[in-house]
């Protein structure tokens, strides 16, 4: 009983992390453009990329 | 798919400078209000601009684009959204230069026109369902975590320590991610309807109900995984159908709009100010530059030019507006900056009255119903009459009335219509996926379902089975230095017949080297004059003004040297890519294709004989075809509309589906289950079939929840349905549905390939191929 009183909060916590994490990404607009996403990953990096305008 | 936008926009005769570019607007402040109008406000003097760019499709794209928007001193911060197709910039309020952004898009190549920031908002319902469906994933996942330790034998305390844990996550996962389906349900019960939604609505809270009891009075049965898994299925499904709607809604969106946003106001005392087409009262005087569209019903007072009014008519070929003429809202000058006094306000106006007309024709039509819902009528009262007897069976049976309840309880858990709820959504969104990657948006799923019932196919001609874009006839057959002449003279004018003379002349591979001209002037509504080397005066335009009355009974145009005819040239609508082919099929799938015009009987019967078309009228005004289509629907005819003229509007609303190409008329798009983006007419045959593939695959969907329901049902009424049966009967039905939903992707990748290839020029050879 007494591990129990350790692994379900750990447990809770763990979930609870996955959940702000998912309502973190998607409050700074990370689902607001899946496709560019996807070619921004491979674009070389350059200094003078102008930086984006937040949404939120 | 979309990188073939800026092909069908010019594809419309009209569209050649979208509206609010700077090179219809020669005053850059006009363009400045306009943009300022439809920014945002970051504070601190920072505004947020957004363009529509239609081509923009890849990565190379974003980098250009961005790459010239940091080169540019106005612009503080410059994105590209891919999936928008969008281009947000940000800069001080007092530095908004919109004629660089556009030149500078404009040098890249991209066509763009402003959008309002608010349409290109993010979307509150969107972001609200994303989470609800986070928080219902994470209490599923915590709570069948749990589940599955008192199923693998927990018992005693532990297990009551583990439903009330599942009872403290259950509890307000579901009041928040309920609501999704708790509010319709309620809308639809009080209306005396019944939606899916109910029967959802009332399995997850009896599921939990049942469980708090049980949990309370240390039972062994608590249902909160059920319950909570269920939610976020279902919440997948209805978060998949969300996305296709908007994502349709916003392409459609980026589209040109074709009502102006506002207008140069000509004041008594000669002042100039832009003012917002609301604003504009009857009386005002309005500055209309070539280029622009009118704002709101007017008549000419001052100026003569070309007026495109294809969006009033459907027909391609301009106006000759002098003084007194009237326009109606949304009709471009071609060539001449116009005076205009506005005769109605813009709620009255002829865009107003169409839009009117449509809604008319909108709320004549039998309501539609879902096959959804229609699924929902006959199962919801079926399952809750089920568990009823259920209930009375095993009181009167055996007496104990809390077990004949919790029996009863667990048929409605069980039945509870998860796989039925994703069976129709799931398969709506891949078919609008394979679609959308073929270039065809679709309005919503009702819009699939009722084109795959279609059996006879009405098509409007100009602008639909045609580009609406004059073509020379017989280019071939004139002198070559007389075609290069006409092509020097005819680059200089947006009319449609000289872009199809100037087109004709570049061309002519055998054509000698444009000659020189000076001094070429447009009259407008009558021609292009210029002297050339040897001083003649060479004019180009109505046979009448060019070469004199004496040729009053010559058509098309003229082309004179000092008055002395030197060719004649005729012209001729072309007839949209892969129309043939589409035609073809549509007869061969016994859809009976008609076409119906309201242009001359001539034309419209060459071109029903050229594509094959057995049937057709013309001189078909809006009220005839919608006649016709009624007339078909009384023969018990499911009628698909393809048009896309304002005039095919209403039609377009009365037909039991339809479609439109991109380029037609905003309201024409609105009025459309399906809008498709690419110049060819095969998109309609690829709807049709997508349609036809869902529909089959829903009711296989149907299928399968119905066997399902059929192993689990007796199970339940028997008192077996443990909630690691439910649980497992829940999860394995909907991943069956899901999975079959998919097939619709795999069967298609080789069609789809065909339509959809990278670039603009390969997509247009393929499809002329195919035609």
């Amino acid at each position: 009983m007494s591990h129990l009183v350790l692994l379900i909060p750990a447990a809770l916590l763990l979930g609870l992390l996955g959940l702000g994490a998912f309502l973190w990404s998607l409050k700074s607009g990370q689902y607001d453009d899946l496709d560019g996403a996807g070619w921004r990953a491979i674009q070389d990096d350059e200094d003078e990329t102008p930086t984006s305008p937040r949404n939120d | 798919m979309s990188c073939c936008l800026p092909d069908a926009q010019s594809a419309s005769g009209a569209s050649g400078t979208p509206s609010g570019t700077p090179s219809g607007t020669p005053s850059g402040s006009t363009d400045r209000d306009a943009i300022l109008a439809a920014s945002r406000d970051l504070g601190e003097g920072v505004v947020e601009s957004h363009f529509a760019v239609p081509a923009v499709h890849c990565g190379g794209c974003i980098r250009a684009i961005e790459k010239a928007m940091a080169g540019l001193s106005v612009v503080q911060s410059a994105r590209v959204n891919l999936s928008t197709k969008r281009l947000s910039v940000t800069w001080r309020r007092n530095a908004v230069d919109p004629a660089s952004v556009f030149s500078a898009l404009e040098r890249l190549g991209y066509a763009a026109h402003s959008v309002d920031v608010d349409s290109a908002r993010g979307d509150p319902a969107l972001k609200r369902l994303l989470l609800q469906l986070g928080v219902a994933g994470f209490a599923a996942g915590n709570i069948m975590l749990l589940s599955v330790s008192v199923w693998s034998g927990a018992e005693g305390t532990t297990r009551d320590l583990f439903h009330w844990i599942s009872a403290l996550i259950a509890i307000p996962a579901v009041g928040f991610s309920g609501q999704a389906f708790f509010q319709p349900a309620f809308r639809a019960l009080k209306g005396r309807r019944l939606t899916m939604d109910v029967p959802i609505s009332l399995a997850v809270l009896l599921a939990v109900g049942l469980s708090l009891y049980e949990t309370w009075s240390h039972g062994t049965d608590a249902y909160f995984d059920a319950s909570v898994t269920l939610l976020f299925f279902l919440l997948i499904g209805r978060t998949l159908d969300h996305v296709m709607r908007e994502r349709a809604r916003s392409a459609a969106a980026g589209l040109q709009r074709l009502s102006p946003r506002g207008a140069t106001i000509l004041d008594a005392d000669g002042t100039r100010h832009w003012r917002a087409v609301d604003a504009i009262t009857p009386g005002d005087h309005v500055l209309l530059s070539a280029g622009e569209r009118v704002p709101v019903d007017a008549t000419v007072i001052e100026g003569t030019g070309d007026v495109d009014c294809a969006i009033a008519t459907g027909e391609s070929l301009p106006l000759a507006a002098t003084p007194g003429t009237d326009l109606p809202a949304g009709a471009i000058s071609l060539s001449a900056t116009l005076t205009l006094r506005a005769t109605k306000p813009a709620n009255q106006s002829f865009l107003a009255e169409m839009t009117a007309m449509l809604e008319a024709a909108e709320g004549a039509n039998p309501r539609f119903r879902r096959i959804a819902d229609r699924a929902a009528e006959i199962y919801a009262p079926a399952v809750h009459l089920l568990a009823a007897l259920t209930f009375i069976g095993w009181g009167v049976m055996g007496g104990d009335w809390y077990y004949a309840l919790t029996t009863a309880i667990a048929v409605l858990i069980i039945t509870c219509p998860c796989a039925l709820g994703l069976a129709v959504p799931i398969v709506q969104v891949v078919a609008a996926g394979r679609l959308f990657r073929q270039g065809i948006l679709v309005r919503d799923g009702g819009a699939l379902e009722r084109l795959a019932d279609i059996d006879r196919v009405i098509l409007d001609k100009t602008g639909t089975l045609t580009l609406g874009q004059p073509r020379l006839v017989r280019a071939g057959d004139q002198a070559p230095d007389v075609l290069a002449l006409a092509g020097a003279l005819a680059a200089r004018s947006r009319h449609p017949f000289s872009r199809a003379i100037a087109d004709a002349a570049a061309q002519d591979d055998q054509s000698a080297s444009a000659p020189r001209l000076n001094a070429i002037t447009e009259e407008p509504g009558f021609g292009l004059s210029a002297r050339d080397e040897g001083g003649a005066e060479i004019r180009l335009g109505r046979p009448t003004w060019a070469a004199g009355p004496a040729h009053a009974d010559a058509g098309g145009v003229m082309l004179t040297r000092d008055r002395q005819p030197l060719a004649c040239f005729q012209f001729e609508d072309t007839a949209r890519p892969g129309a043939a082919g589409t035609i073809a099929w549509l007869a061969s799938a016994g859809l009976q294709p008609e076409m119906l015009s309201g242009d001359q009987p001539g034309p419209v019967s060459a071109l029903a004989r050229g594509l094959g078309i057995a049937s057709w009228r013309a001189g078909q005004t809006p009220g005839e075809k919608i006649a016709r289509i009624r007339a078909l629907q009384a023969d018990g005819h499911q009628v698909l509309m393809v048009g896309d003229g304002l005039n095919d509007a209403p039609a377009m609303s009365a037909a039991d589906a339809s479609i439109a190409p991109g380029t037609a008329a905003d309201i024409g798009r609105r009025a459309a289950g399906f809008v498709f983006l690419h110049t060819g007419l095969e998109a309609v045959v690829a709807a049709i079939r997508t349609a036809r593939m869902a529909k089959r695959l829903v009711l296989q969907n149907f299928a399968l929840a119905a066997l399902y329901n059929a192993v689990a049902i007796p199970l339940a009424i028997a008192g077996y349905a443990s909630p690691l049966v439910a649980a497992l009967a829940m999860s394995g039905s909907s991943i069956v549905v899901i999975a079959n939903a998919m097939r619709l992707n795999w069967g298609g990748r080789e069609g789809e390939a065909r339509t959809n290839s990278p670039t603009k020029r390969r997509t247009q050879s393929v499809q002329e191929k195919t035609a």
